[in-house]
Order: structure tokens, then C-alpha cells, then sequence
């Protein structure tokens, strides 16, 4: 799967987001990572081919998330479905 | 191809005639509607910008803004799954819900290679073989996620539709879903 990575002064946090790229709060989501100056990557699903689709359910649904875009996860561990500012606060302590 | 603006006064329409708002934000707003617009491009149908599509309109048909959950889920929440669509309450207050997915999880899988969403019941964590090439001919018939459209009626004012689920609300009189029933037929062949 190739993901766009972008670089950012925060990089304590592995952070990664499943994206759509039509999807309004996917790109809130980006733009609140690029204001805080969070490192992360990111993959546009529907711009996937079927195999990296295929991947990508995997590997959400394998972290107990929902098939809901953004998904956003911190380290691997923490599923954040949504935009959701407080939860990413909260998981990358900005 | 369709216009940013016709999209935008189509949603306005279909806003008006349901008696639902457009979100408030006018940055938020441009966006579902350009969403919208690439959407109907790329795919040919204006699907919503928000979920993930498989672009073959069997798949996708209750996904086509307004979806088919945008009813119910309004009626619930005080607006739809993106947001775009929202009632009054949800218009004065300013402030946007959040919107569970309504969508069952067997049709969001069809946006996954089609070939073995069928096998997706909820298996979480399950490791999943590459999709094989089908090999024989009876398999992929069980293994293709099927639309098996059917008739329904509305029980109230009879309006019909013909389609995999009747809808939640009869777009006619407003009838709830359990007011749909299926219509039996049968076509015989004789001589």
C-alpha cells in the first residue's frame, strides 16, 4: 500500500489515517494533523486498487474499528473513528 | 457533466421538498457538494462522499445521495451520515451531531472486492486469504454477493418499488418501512 506521509515537528506518535478523498471531514481531519504540526500518513481508500481495499478492511476491522472514514490510528492501538478533535487530543497530548 | 451549481440546487430541492436544511457552514457545504460532484464524474451517479463505494451500481444503489438512510437517520440524529442534510433543531443550534453508520455491515463490505464480501460476516481479527481466482463456476454463484431485487408495495397508498430492501419511508406518504410488503408474483410459461 503506498501511503503519503507528510512531516510534521510532533513525531512521537505513529499516526495513520484511512481517508476518503470526496470526504469532508477526512480532509479536517488532515488539516487539524498539518495545524498541530503532527507527523502522520495517510491513504486515500477510494482511490485504492481492490487488493489495498482489501488491506485496508483487514487491517481496521483487525484493530476492532468500523468500516467509517477517517479512521485515524495512533500507534497502532488507538481507533479513532471520525473527526473527532477531542479524541485525537487526547491520543497525540496536543 | 453536472455543474457544481446543479448539484448544489439539486440538494436545495431535495432539502426543500423533505423539509430538511442544508448544514449552515458554507466551507463544510462546498465540500460535500464538490465530494458529490466527483463522485457523479467518476462514477456516473452521485454517491455519497462520504462512504466508500464499489462504483457498480448494483453495490451502490442505496448509497446514491439522498440514501437511503438519510430518512431515518434524520429523523434519529437530527441529520444524515455526512452531515449534509439536517433538520431544524439541528439548523438553530449549530451544532452537527454525531451519525452512527446505519448502512449493515454486509453492504459496506461490497466495496471491498466483490468476490468475498459475501464471505464478510463480521470476523474481526480473522487472517483472510488473497482473494482466489474463482475456480469453479458453482462457487462463485454462492460466493458473489447477490442483489436479489424484489417488489414491494406500500400497504398504506400502494406506491411500488422494486428493489434488494423496501425503503424506510414510503417517499409517497411517509409511511414507515413496516408498512412495505412484498408482492408475489409469478410469471408462467406455458406451451
Amino acid at each position: 500500500m503506498q501511503f503519503s506521509k507528510v512531516s510534521g515537528k510532533k513525531y512521537n506518535h505513529k499516526v495513520t489515517v484511512y481517508a476518503l478523498s470526496t470526504c469532508v471531514w477526512c480532509k479536517l481531519t488532515k488539516q487539524f494533523l498539518n495545524e498541530n504540526d503532527v507527523e502522520y500518513e495517510y491513504i486515500d481508500v477510494d482511490l485504492c486498487n481492490e487488493e489495498d481495499k482489501q488491506k485496508v478492511r483487514q487491517t481496521i476491522t483487525s484493530k476492532g474499528g468500523s468500516l467509517s472514514y477517517p479512521t485515524t490510528i495512533v500507534d497502532g492501538k488507538v481507533v479513532i473513528t471520525g473527526f473527532r478533535k477531542d479524541k485525537l487530543k487526547e491520543a497525540l497530548e496536543i | 457533466m453536472t455543474t457544481l451549481e446543479q448539484v448544489r440546487k439539486r440538494a436545495e430541492a431535495d432539502a426543500k421538498t423533505y423539509g430538511y436544511y442544508l448544514t449552515p457552514q458554507p466551507d463544510l457545504l462546498q465540500g460535500f457538494l464538490e465530494g458529490l460532484k466527483i463522485n457523479e464524474d467518476r462514477y456516473g451517479y452521485p454517491l455519497c462522499p462520504c462512504r466508500l463505494t464499489s462504483g457498480k451500481f448494483e453495490y451502490d444503489r442505496d448509497i446514491i445521495c439522498p440514501c437511503d438512510y438519510r430518512d431515518p437517520d434524520v429523523a434519529q440524529y437530527g441529520a444524515c451520515y455526512c452531515r449534509l442534510y439536517i433538520n431544524k433543531a439541528v439548523y438553530e443550534s449549530k451544532n452537527l451531531p454525531e451519525v452512527p453508520e446505519r448502512r449493515p455491515l454486509e453492504k459496506q463490505a461490497r466495496a471491498y472486492a466483490p468476490q468475498v464480501a459475501a464471505q464478510l460476516a463480521p470476523t474481526q481479527g480473522a487472517q483472510e486469504k488473497p482473494p482466489t481466482p474463482a475456480p469453479a463456476t458453482q462457487q462463485t454463484a454462492t460466493q458473489q454477493p447477490e442483489v436479489k431485487k424484489k417488489l414491494w408495495y406500500c400497504k398504506q397508498c400502494g406506491y411500488v418499488v422494486y428493489r434488494e430492501d423496501p425503503p424506510y419511508v414510503c417517499p409517497i406518504c411517509k409511511a414507515k418501512r413496516e408498512m412495505f410488503a412484498e408482492i408475489n408474483s409469478r410469471i408462467e410459461f406455458n406451451g
